[in-house]
């Protein structure tokens, strides 16, 4: 599927500028494209340095399998397929608690640090596992309790109330979340009645 | 509770930056080399992720600069009028899964254009806010641990998107509109 959503910007995005007599315009923004993305990776290098340096402290200290027996019935429920104890359920309740939080830059490091502990849960290493899938559905939809951003723009153009859409974010996270973990299950219980490899 | 949330968010950080070193030393773990030896990680992982982040911007931006964008709302425009949403919040629900930047600065004008306190203020705050960027999501964890084949996750994250876009227009019209 996600070669089809590439293939699709690309080819309409040429046929569009080309009818328009534009098509120059394609060069410019595969380039523009292409710094950008290098750019948010160089932004990334500093965030995920210094969180996977702390990250690694509160393993060694035993804080994250702490923290995974804490919730443990949570991530039970969530990720059955994962070991008991294995540090992976450690860095997913960080992740979560992180994106609760709106701490986004520190969740996507504990996020990523996940995956990589999924991956090595993983028997086939090219595609994800059924647990990857449910980690990245519960961060696609981002439970926050507090849009921080929206509420500083809101304020900046003299909002009457600007934190009174905390309820209504909430609510619908809620329940675009919600939706995440049922659609997830459903995927998940179909994946496992016919075994099939097709992305 | 919106207060102490942001209290919460505001102290997370530093509590955490004090307190793990601290409990570590505490449990006798050599704090700055565990530090030094998880960091070193870091690189290597941002690094990993820049063909998969570069491949995906690149599209994205080709389909935004070239105004195919634009054409395909034009198309799907009359289906929101037919269920009487208004019609300038529309874009968020394509934009919002493709460019979190994007999404922000189409947000960020829909409130300068018409207050952050009108219905369609309201409602572009809740979209934005409620859901994060799922090709970027997909595109970073993936891609950060080299998973091709990403399955069904594209589609979890996408419905629940569409869902998400849903219930934040029926919210805000139950609850602000009376």
């Amino acid at each position: 599927m996600v070669n089809w959503i590439w293939l699709f910007f690309i080819v309409t995005g040429f046929i569009v500028s080309a009818v328009q007599g534009n098509v120059e315009a394609v060069t410019q923004a595969a380039f523009d494209g292409a710094k950008s993305g290098v750019t948010v990776c160089f932004g990334l290098i500093s965030v995920l340095v210094f969180w996977l340096g702390i990250m690694r402290i509160a393993e060694d200290a035993g804080l994250l399998s702490k923290l995974a027996v804490l919730l443990r019935p949570v991530v039970r429920f969530l990720f059955p397929s994962i070991p008991k104890d294995h540090p992976a359920l450690g860095y997913i309740m960080s992740n979560m608690s992180a994106n609760i939080l709106g701490l986004g830059n520190a969740a996507t490091p504990m996020g990523i640090k996940a995956m990589q502990e999924l991956q090595k849960l993983n028997p086939d290493k090219d595609s994800a596992s059924p647990a990857m899938c449910t980690l990245l559905a519960l961060n696609t939809a981002s439970i926050t309790l507090i849009p921080t951003t929206l509420i500083a723009i809101r304020m900046n153009y003299n909002s009457v109330n600007p934190a009174e859409i905390v309820g209504t974010t909430l609510l619908a996270t809620a329940i675009s979340t919600a939706a995440a973990i049922l659609v997830d299950r459903w995927y998940r219980r179909k994946q496992t009645l016919i075994p099939t490899t097709r992305g | 509770m919106y207060a102490l949330v942001t209290l919460l968010s505001a102290w997370a950080i530093p509590v955490l930056i004090v307190f793990i070193p601290l409990y570590a030393a505490y449990r006798k773990v050599p704090v700055y080399e565990s530090f030094v030896e998880g960091a070193k990680e870091g690189f290597d992982t941002a690094i990993k992720i820049i063909p998969h982040l570069v491949g995906m911007m690149v599209a994205i931006s080709i389909f935004r600069a070239s105004g195919a964008l634009e054409l395909t709302l034009g198309w799907l425009k009359p289906l929101f009028q037919a269920f009487g949403v208004p019609s300038e919040v529309l874009p968020l629900a394509i934009l919002r899964p493709i460019t979190g930047a994007g999404s922000l600065a189409f947000t960020t004008d829909l409130i300068a254009q018409f207050g952050p306190d009108s219905l369609i203020g309201r409602i572009a705050s809740t979209v934005q806010g409620s859901t994060d960027t799922t090709l970027y999501v997909i595109t970073v964890y993936f891609g950060a641990i080299g998973i091709r084949k990403a399955g069904y996750a594209l589609k979890v994250g996408l419905i629940s998107d569409v869902v998400g876009f849903i219930a934040s227009i029926i919210i805000c019209l139950l609850v602000f509109s009376s």
